[in-house]
């Protein structure tokens, strides 16, 4: 499973940084961290225009993204 | 002063007001000339909103002048002169500080007729809205910041964004209109708002027919959005209602933070589809109807 911590990146970093783990390892799991709910809201729609599902869970800093590849 | 103008107008006789408006902020393109002309267009904008002139302008800088070469603020005052000279605005001054972070813009004065003046608010029932610039800048900006953005897509938003909005003013104020603003950080959603909150009249916005970059969409649904959209969004949906058939994306466009965006003009019907042909024939293009002023919902705004 490939991690993305963005935790203290405002936008676009955080986008950036998951388009970069989703190019460099396709059809794998990708779990990112990000602290604002603009991040959360960003990185959900690339990962949903890329396929991936997108599950957000609420942390105490933040969110934690678990984007799944397409056709799993 | 109760509600929130583009700029301040000060009444000197019954023949002549003052306009005087400032604005200034950090770059937003990579090329320090092509941001000196942007923050000038933008400066320059609230002006033309109200219908005026603007005559004289005063540089504002902040310069990291330990960290930054200062030909940088060189290229950025030399692209501000020329963008004022376009615009026929004398430099008459300014003032710099030492900052962290560069920041440039303008305090201008205007001047304009006291029965002339446009305001934000005034519009009827039965105006069309006219929008003189596409949407989209925000989320260019931001996808550009990402290193996302392709030069083509650049290309076109600076280049909307240096735009004068001086041709659309002069257009607009050869014909009856009932209100004015010019979109920016608000997007155009929030400047539409103001237009109509606590007003007898509502709006519809038709999102079909709103003027928006390609790329911009295109963006948005790779969630290369500034946070100061969804900020836009938040602070003002209470006001808006949205048909169901419209996407998350095209209503974050909507309340796109635009900078240096079009004017937004609310025209009596008749006299709109005349302005309209008169933006097209001077080269505003993009300039479209995109809405009305409607009775009902009264301080409301509809998206269709």
């Amino acid at each position: 499973m490939v991690e993305v911590d963005v935790r203290g990146f405002s936008c676009p970093i955080p986008v950036v940084r998951t388009k970069k783990a989703i190019d460099e390892n396709p059809n794998e799991i990708i779990t990112v961290l990000v602290e604002s709910a603009v991040s959360k809201e960003n990185v959900s729609r690339l990962a949903q225009s890329r396929g991936y599902s997108v599950k957000v869970e609420e942390t105490p800093g933040g969110y934690h993204l678990l984007l799944g590849p397409p056709g799993e | 002063m109760e509600r929130a103008e583009d700029a301040g107008v000060y009444k000197l006789n019954d023949d002549l007001a003052i306009v005087q408006t400032i604005d200034f902020f950090t770059p937003i393109v990579d090329d320090p000339y092509t941001f000196g002309q942007v923050a000038v267009a933008n400066a320059l904008s609230d002006v033309y909103a109200m219908g005026g002139r603007p005559l004289t302008a005063m540089n504002i800088v902040c310069f990291p002048v330990k960290t930054m070469d200062i030909s940088v603020l060189r290229e950025i005052l030399a692209g501000g002169l020329d963008k004022m000279r376009e615009a026929g605005v004398i430099l008459v001054g300014g003032h710099s500080v030492e900052d962290q972070e560069l920041k440039y813009g303008l305090g201008v004065t205007g001047v304009i007729h006291p029965a002339k003046v446009v305001f934000n608010t005034g519009a009827r029932v039965g105006d069309k809205l006219i929008l003189t610039k596409p949407l989209g800048t925000g989320i260019i900006n931001t996808a550009l910041k990402g290193g996302m953005a392709d030069e083509k897509a650049v290309a076109k938003s600076i280049s909307c964004m240096v735009t004068l909005n001086r041709t659309a003013s002069e257009l607009m104020m050869e014909v009856d209109v009932h209100a004015c603003t010019d979109v920016t950080g608000f997007g155009l959603l929030g400047h539409a708002c103001e237009m109509i909150e606590g007003t007898n009249v509502g709006m519809a916005v038709y999102s079909s027919a709103v003027p928006v970059f390609p790329e911009a969409k295109e963006f948005a649904t790779m969630g290369l959005i500034p946070a100061g959209t969804y900020g836009n969004k938040e602070f003002r949906l209470h006001m808006v209602e949205v048909a169901t058939d419209i996407s998350s994306d095209m209503l974050l466009i909507l309340f796109d933070a635009q900078t240096s965006g079009g004017l937004l003009i609310s025209v009596p019907s008749p006299g709109a589809e005349e302005l309209l042909k008169k933006l097209h024939d001077e080269g505003i293009g993009e300039a479209a109807i995109i809405g009305e002023i409607v009775a009902q919902p009264k301080g409301k705004i509809i998206i269709k």
